[in-house]
């Protein structure tokens, strides 16, 4: 468990930094941004999930004063630019490569999917904007359209080159010997699963202000991005908008992303390019409604699955079959999200020998879907997880009783799974049995019967999850079909008056990095975290990044930042060194202050610093100035890992379920700061509970979408959540310097399944499809 | 949001003049449906004339057994007055049940009602406790009030100016919410008056109606079992992504024998 650390080094829950000009309304969006004479973008968006674009009439548009421009998909096609990649080449199970179909930033001849914009209007006003764009006549030649996964590959093709609307067939683990122990297996539970899908809803909606110098040829985004660099490098390699050089990508305080802001989308795009034809900065925000309609959603997967035990409870063998709902295009990593971050997280954290995992990804009528937060591993824990729970039912064994059997153990690690995977290091049993103490797992029983007596059905739920974070090592993942690397980048500028400006390639949007990263930063050169200050998401700041996503930042961003900081102390060693005549083997650095052993010599980091910058007495061999910079290429995964248990109370008659207690014990390695950690378990475990209980982005049988506002689309509130009750295990990361393995997807990989498992448990269902809204359970229990 | 021309009179008589001058003219009390639904332009007023400076429209009182509500009290208001909460606590409770704080901090009775969303939580107040809403120019009982989805006794430009309610001598309200809008999927009050037992729907059809055969099962003695043989047919009931007609009907009675079982806990 970890321990509580006073002060504001590793280990101490720091307020954070940043949160006070959050919540004091001093935050910097995008949408705060504006520059001199700027203008305003409205989209044009198909209100069709399907049809040929017959004709845009323009005219009446453009004549109506204050309108800059009105340009379309056509006009962007004609000024060459690329097309939006899909950044991860899933391959096939026949060697093949997956069909990416074109996704034109604009549609210039078919719109797929109701929302994609073909189109923006500029004008001087936003109100100018949207008058015009309503007058803009476009005539839409409608096609039958295509909405639901199982359906897709029957339905007819989206995309003239993509048969059967499958971008791939992608298979992972042994075919054979999986079928073979099934076959032998003295049980087999199957369970059929849907991966509702969700709608991202950051607090910020997405934003974009395009800049263009026509003297400089610089371009200049503001916009909404969790990784600003990946922007900057996928606008100029791929849709060729203006090269690396002249382009800078700002993504300034962002309120939220959840995955929904790592893609490259149309409207930046578009944003920037308009800027530059009409010679006037170019801002655009998301409506409400436009957020439902064209960010990226999330999961949407139906799945079979297949868990085979022996005569003990041993699992000897798991299938699983996916088709996974892409959406229209593959987004910029839409494709590895059901392959490679879900495949292959199959093992969860048993011993299955034997695992396969095929998955057939389809285009539909729908927005695309990429990465949501937990991004594929909390679709496979749900697999995992449920099929497990089921399992136990099926067998009249103890749901906890029967994982702990199956339980990788603290001496198989490293423990390299069928699934491609080599877990580092873990002790799950220790995350099992602290839930168990925590939810008072003896005294479910007595809480059930008393529940009874109220008319409640209450049910108690499981989920031991794992995720692979840390993303991840380059060259594997290159190998896996990345389109880039994810290592990270650091730089750590000492000042001349001994504070610390530290540049990091990941992104904040959220997770609290400006407090979390100076508190490394300080405790390695002894100085407090007022004098660090982190700066993030700026391309003309920041040398290079990867940006924020998939739990990395600490674990690959952090682990930059000390490799910088032993470079830093490395390089005052020697200043220290010259300065008190000793020898540099002799000079220690510890607690701010570097030492001549076994002396009373020392020099305070300041001194050292101011040294360096005012090189009287320096090493003649030595460059001036204290500023240090690395790259850290991590050497695998972290495998983040705990329990998760839910208790829900089902109401007899209304069928509404209420989440009674949820408790989490996770492992994520070392804490930096246990409030933040905590802070991110709430918010994941939030959203998992939306998804079990709430959510559901759901298109009708036209492809409109029918939960695209607050009005019908639930996302979880205060009052619809206990207070959870969360504690860590720690077993440190074996492979990076802080030993920390990241904690931001954890809460909503492991919630959904625990809540279903707890809600089915309840009403002695088999399975009941996300989310468990109140008819739904009602008319499960009237059978 | 279209534009359009923002009015603020300081007469009921200003207000409607002005609203018989607009194009299309709305009045605004509270915003709490009127702004949104033009933010997301769906309501394109020429003119808003916003109440807020109309004298006579607010505040509460109680007059021989009759709790009159001004039609601008905002729903915080009525959900913390401790008139309201002497007199008639069940209005009381259900205000605080309306929305979210920032809706309840806003929104007025008198915009809820003009309205008539056919899952607003007042309406059920209104028909169950037989109140009477006092316009600028006429008064209409409850029920010939609310007619159907979205559509009241009123006339164009007519102003809610306060409800009368009369107080009964025990009254409950159970609703069970929309988990995302947290408007009523169906909403029902029981009051029980020395003439007899009333009750008031919201959420189910079109617009709020009293529920005739629960009061009939109710009216010998107040006994929550007596509602289990009531059918409740779901012809006309409303039908969402959320919850079925067959779904509603069953929620009007298990709400309405929870209202009962909260009304018998209370004094007389």
């Amino acid at each position: 468990m970890a321990e509580a650390v006073a002060g504001s080094g590793i280990g101490a829950s720091v307020r954070r930094k940043e949160d006070l000009r959050f919540i004091t309304g001093r935050g910097r969006y995008t949408d705060d941004i504006s520059v001199p004479g700027q203008a305003y973008a409205v989209f044009l968006r198909s209100p069709h999930a399907r049809a040929r674009i017959v004709s845009i009439d323009t005219a009446e548009a453009a004549a109506v004063p204050g309108v800059l421009a009105v340009l379309t998909g056509r006009e962007m096609a004609a000024d060459g630019l690329g097309d939006l990649p899909c950044g991860w080449l899933v391959k096939q199970s026949d060697g093949s490569d997956m069909v990416s179909a074109p996704h034109p930033p604009l549609a210039h001849d078919v719109v797929n999917y109701v929302g994609e914009p073909y189109g923006l209007v500029v004008a001087e006003d936003l109100a100018t904007a949207w008058r015009a764009a309503e007058l803009v006549v476009t005539e839409f030649e409608e096609r039958p359209a295509v909405v639901d996964p199982a359906l897709a590959m029957e339905s007819e093709a989206i995309h003239d080159d993509v048969a059967r609307n499958l971008a791939y067939q992608w298979v992972l683990g042994d075919q054979a010997a999986t079928e073979a122990a099934l076959a032998s297996a003295a049980h087999v539970t199957r369970l059929d699963l849907v991966n509702n899908r969700l709608i991202p809803n950051a607090m910020e909606p997405r934003a974009a202000l395009g800049i263009h110098d026509a003297g400089t040829g610089e371009h200049v985004l503001y916009t909404t991005s969790q990784n600003p660099h990946l922007e900057r490098l996928v606008l100029s390699a791929f849709v060729r908008l203006a090269p690396e050089h002249k382009l800078r990508v700002v993504a300034p305080d962002v309120g939220g992303g959840f995955g929904s802001k790592i893609p490259v989308y149309a409207e930046e795009t578009a944003v920037l390019w308009a800027a530059r034809r009409v010679g006037r900065p170019v801002k655009w925000k998301a409506e409400r409604s436009e957020s439902f309609l064209a960010d990226a959603h999330g999961r949407d997967h139906v799945t079979h699955a297949e868990l085979g035990l022996d005569e003990d409870g041993r699992f000897v063998a798991l299938k699983v079959h996916t088709t996974a709902n892409l959406g229209a295009y593959l987004s910029l990593f839409g494709s590895s999200v059901p392959t490679y971050l879900y495949g292959t997280l199959m093992a969860g954290q048993y011993k299955t020998p034997n695992i396969f995992v095929q998955v057939h990804g389809v285009y539909t009528n729908t927005a695309p879907v990429d990465a949501y937060r937990g991004a594929g591993r909390p679709e496979a824990t749900y697999v995992v997880e449920r099929i497990v729970e089921t399992a136990a039912r099926e067998l009249g064994r103890d749901p906890a009783e029967l994982r702990r059997l199956n339980l990788i153990r603290p001496e198989d690690f490293p423990y390299e799974t069928p699934v491609a995977l080599v877990y580092d290091t873990g002790n799950y049993e220790a995350s099992l049995d602290a839930a168990l103490a925590l939810i008072d797992y003896g005294g479910f029983p007595e809480r059930k019967a008393a529940a009874a007596r109220r008319g409640k059905r209450r049910g108690i739920g499981f989920a031991c999850y794992i995720e692979a974070c840390g993303l991840a090592p380059s060259k594997l993942a290159i190998q896996l079909g990345a389109g880039v690397g994810l290592y990270e980048s650091g730089e750590i500028r000492v000042n001349p008056t001994g504070n610390v400006t530290v540049f990091t390639g990941s992104h904040s949007h959220g997770q609290g990095h400006e407090t979390t990263f100076a508190q490394v930063v300080a405790e390695r050169f002894g100085i407090g975290i007022d004098d660090v200050e982190v700066v993030h998401g700026d391309t003309g700041r920041v040398e290079f990044g990867l940006g924020t996503y998939g739990s990395r930042s600490l674990a690959v961003g952090g682990s930059a930042l000390v490799r910088a900081a032993d470079k830093v102390v490395e390089k005052g060693r020697r200043i220290a060194a010259h300065m008190l005549e000793a020898d540099v083997t002799d000079v220690e650095f510890a607690d701010g202050r570097f030492i001549v052993r076994d002396s009373n010599q020392s020099l305070s980091f300041g001194e050292v610093a101011f040294a360096a910058y005012v090189p009287a007495n320096y090493p003649d061999d030595l460059e001036p100035g204290l500023s240090e910079k690395a790259f850290y290429d991590p050497e695998n995964f972290t495998f983040p890992a705990g329990t998760h248990i839910a208790e829900v109370e089902v109401d007899e008659e209304t069928g509404a379920v209420e989440l009674v207690d949820f408790v989490a014990v996770d492992d994520f390695g070392q804490v930096i700061n246990p409030m933040i950690v905590h802070g991110q378990v709430h918010g994941g475990v939030a959203q998992g509970v939306g998804q079990a209980l709430l959510e559901r982005g759901l298109y009708d049988e036209f492809g409109q979408l029918q939960t695209g506002s607050y009005m019908d689309y639930c996302i979880p509130r205060a009052d619809d959540l206990p207070d959870f009750r969360v504690d860590t295990t720690v077993t440190p990361c074996t492979h990076n310097p802080l030993g920390v393995k990241g904690c931001g997807e954890a809460g909503a990989i492991g919630a959904p399944a625990a809540v279903m498992n707890a809600v089915t448990d309840a009403l002695g269902v088999a399975d009941l499809p996300m989310p468990a809204t109140a008819e739904k359970v009602w008319r499960a229990l009237r059978g | 949001m279209y534009p359009f021309e923002y009015h603020r009179p300081g007469s009921l008589e200003e207000a409607r003049t002005l609203f018989h001058q607009a194009d299309d003219g709305i009045y605004l009390a509270g915003g709490q449906t009127l702004i949104p639904t033009m933010k997301q332009r769906l309501a394109a007023p020429s003119d808003v004339v916003d109440l807020a400076g109309v004298p006579g429209l607010t505040g509460l009182a109680l007059a021989g057994g009759t709790l009159r509500v001004g039609a601008l009290s905002r729903h915080a208001e009525v959900a913390a007055h401790p008139e309201v909460r002497r007199a008639l606590p069940v209005l009381a409770h259900l205000a605080s049940c309306i929305g979210d704080p920032q809706v309840r901090n806003r929104g007025t009775l008198g915009g809820s009602v003009a309205n008539s969303d056919p899952a607003a939580d007042y309406p059920a107040a209104l028909v169950a406790l037989g109140a009477t809403v006092h316009t600028d120019s006429r008064s209409i009982a409850a029920e010939d009030y609310f007619k159907d989805l979205f559509e009241t006794a009123l006339e164009p430009g007519e102003i809610i100016t306060r409800i009368d309610f009369p107080t009964p001598a025990r009254a409950a309200y159970r609703k069970f919410p929309h988990p995302a809008s947290r408007y009523a999927v169906v909403g029902v009050l029981v009051a029980e008056f020395d003439g007899g037992v009333r009750v008031g729907i919201t959420g189910a059809g079109p617009c709020a109606f009293r529920g005739t055969a629960l009061e009939e099962a109710l009216g010998d003695g107040l006994d929550p079992a007596a509602l289990d043989g009531v059918e409740v047919p779901d012809a006309g009931f409303n039908s969402d992504l959320f919850a079925s007609a067959e779904y509603r009907a069953h929620l009007v009675k298990v709400m309405a024998r929870r209202a009962v079982q909260d009304l018998l806990e209370q004094a007389r």
